[in-house]
């Protein structure tokens, strides 16, 4: 019976009797292992997730529904969408160009201009937005001078967009220089070779060996870009229905205590991150190995 | 059309180097490079000892103290339980494995906004995990513990993520040759292995001391934000934004930047050493 529970429950573990691996621990100390970071990640990453579907679940589905169709958490999502369509363009092209640069040339600091690219993630979101409040803002130059010709940054689209596009600028970029460093020139010299044009054999022969790197680096790029909270919530003014994207909605209602509410669109980022997950696990299979040790 | 850049760049018969480094040059220096040498400039207006004033305001040396003090409790609960989630992972092979190793990104994927609002609803007193705790007599949302716990949550990915590669490439050998010389398996683990982990590890808790530092979304649901002692750096500045108080803002922020610029550098050094000394980072 402890036997069948064994295999059923620990297939890799070996029988009991059975000579044991000098290179692994006892089928007792592994079980705890396990157990052990089972209940961390229960504790720390599950429960949080089911809690926030149990939450906005809590009063019905029509209730959930009816959070999601009222027409400020319709024009967050819109906002959302909006901000999403312009930043995660401009970074995917900003990362094809700055790693054909980086990944096909050699040239006298590289190494500096690849770290500069991954400078973003070590700021604080806050700072993000901070930095286009001190150059737009009402102390500042440019900001005034804007502002008399009638365009507005702060507190306004633009300005959500900005901040946006600086948290989400090396996702594109980290993902391709390793993986276009690692495929080489030489297709590319042969292509050239041949009489291809430079865009030609980008478009025929670069492009299809990196899309799926393409396609991981973009979907991190837009899951960050609409899930930002910090940056995006020092520069947008917090206008109802009009500057709000969802995060920045989520917490207006939590802080009015609509907990109902805050969590059922929350649910939907939330959707947006398990779907997220999903296709990056699928992506990672077809990227093969190496993937595992990606960090950010 | 291409720069001519001889001097600085290999010959190569691939095309396009001028365009696509000067347009990664201009985009950076457009979005992140001028709007960040903002921070150095306001600070340079402010003067030295209006700067100094500002910094060590008493309630902006609180609130840093917090941010660090937290960051840095919750990147060390990170190391030991990261590097325990990366070796079950690494090693063991049990049911529901592939979904554990997918979910550990989850903290990449989700906002923070809804990963704060989450982790305040389960450690709140009347939430699934806070309740019971209450019961204890230990209160965790909406004081330092609940900032410690969400940043736990935000830096768990980054000490996994580094540790799980290089614990895949340890070799089998040099754990049997451990344990042919009569050491015991505990032994093996903490003598011969945890050294040659200890690199990845450090990286790992830089990684995750860092990213806790500057965040914002996840923490401010679940710290109650009281002013000297649940109230992080990020949200002062927020704060003093609101104020119109730009100048105290920007001190903050330079602090802040200076601090993260110098754990960069820590962090780039600490993998170049481990690259050479044990021939991955």
């Amino acid at each position: 019976m402890v036997d069948i529970a064994r295999t059923l429950f620990f297939p890799g573990l070996p029988a009991a009797g059975a000579s044991r691996d000098c290179t692994s621990e006892t089928p007792g100390v592994r079980a705890g292992l396990i157990a052990a970071s089972l209940l961390f990640l229960a504790l720390f990453l599950l429960a949080p997730l089911a809690a926030v579907f149990a939450q906005a679940l809590s009063a019905g589905f029509g209730a959930w529904a009816a959070a999601l169709v009222e027409p400020d958490a319709l024009s967050a999502i819109r906002l959302t969408l909006l901000v999403a369509v312009i930043a995660v363009p401009l970074n995917c092209v900003f990362g094809l160009a700055a790693a054909w640069a980086a990944a096909k040339h050699e040239f006298r600091g590289k190494a500096f201009l690849i770290s500069l690219i991954d400078l973003p993630f070590s700021v604080s979101p806050v700072i993000a937005g901070l930095i286009y409040v001190l150059l737009f803002g009402a102390g500042s130059a440019i900001g005034p001078w804007l502002s008399a010709h009638g365009v507005q940054v702060l507190f306004a689209v633009p300005g959500i967009v900005l901040a946006t596009v600086f948290v989400t600028v090396p996702f594109v970029a980290r993902e391709l220089i390793p993986l276009m460093q690692a495929q080489g020139t030489t297709e590319e010299e042969a292509a050239l070779s041949l009489g291809a044009s430079g865009w030609r054999t980008f478009l025929r022969v670069t492009l299809p060996n990196v899309k799926w790197g393409l396609l991981y680096g973009v979907l991190l790029c837009n899951a960050r870009a609409m899930g930002e909270f910090g940056a995006v919530s020092v520069v947008s003014g917090h206008i109802r229905g009009m500057t709000n994207t969802m995060p920045l909605h989520v917490e207006i209602l939590y802080n009015e205590y609509n907990f109902q509410a805050a969590f059922a669109v929350a649910s939907l980022l939330a959707l947006l991150a398990l779907v997220t997950l999903v296709l990056k696990t699928a992506l990672e299979a077809r990227l093969g190995g190496g993937a595992p040790g990606r960090v950010r | 059309m291409a720069l001519a850049l001889p001097a600085l760049r290999r010959p190569s018969v691939i095309p396009g180097f001028g365009l696509t480094l000067g347009f990664t040059i201009l985009y950076l220096s457009l979005v992140v490079l001028i709007p960040l040498s903002g921070v150095v400039w306001r600070t340079a207006d402010l003067g030295w000892a209006e700067f100094l004033r500002l910094a060590t305001d008493e309630r902006t040396l609180a609130a840093l103290k917090v941010s660090f003090g937290c960051a840095f409790a919750a990147a060390a609960l990170n190391v030991v339980f990261g590097a325990l989630v990366a070796w079950v992972l690494v090693r063991y092979r049990f049911p529901g494995r592939p979904l554990l190793d997918a979910a550990v990104d989850l903290p990449f994927a989700l906002p923070t906004a809804v990963a704060g609002i989450a982790l305040t609803a389960l450690y709140a007193p009347d939430g699934w995990i806070g309740g019971p705790l209450a019961a204890l007599g230990l209160k965790i949302a909406w004081t330092p513990l609940g900032i410690v716990v969400a940043l736990v949550f935000v830096g768990l990915p980054f000490v996994v993520r580094t540790v799980q590669p290089v614990m895949e490439e340890i070799e089998r050998e040099i754990e049997e040759a451990s344990a042919t010389l009569g050491a015991s398996r505990a032994r093996t683990v903490f003598r011969v292995l945890a050294p040659s982990l200890s690199p990845a590890l450090l990286t790992g808790f830089a990684l995750a001391f860092a990213r806790g530092v500057g965040e914002y979304g996840s923490v401010i649901f679940i710290a109650g934000n009281l002013p000297y002692r649940s109230e992080i750096a990020p949200l002062l500045i927020v704060i003093r934004l609101e104020e119109f108080n730009y100048a105290a803002a920007t001190a903050i922020a330079a602090v802040m930047l200076a601090i993260s610029f110098a754990m960069l550098l820590a962090i780039n050094s600490l993998q170049a050493w481990s690259r050479r000394r044990y021939g991955h980072g």
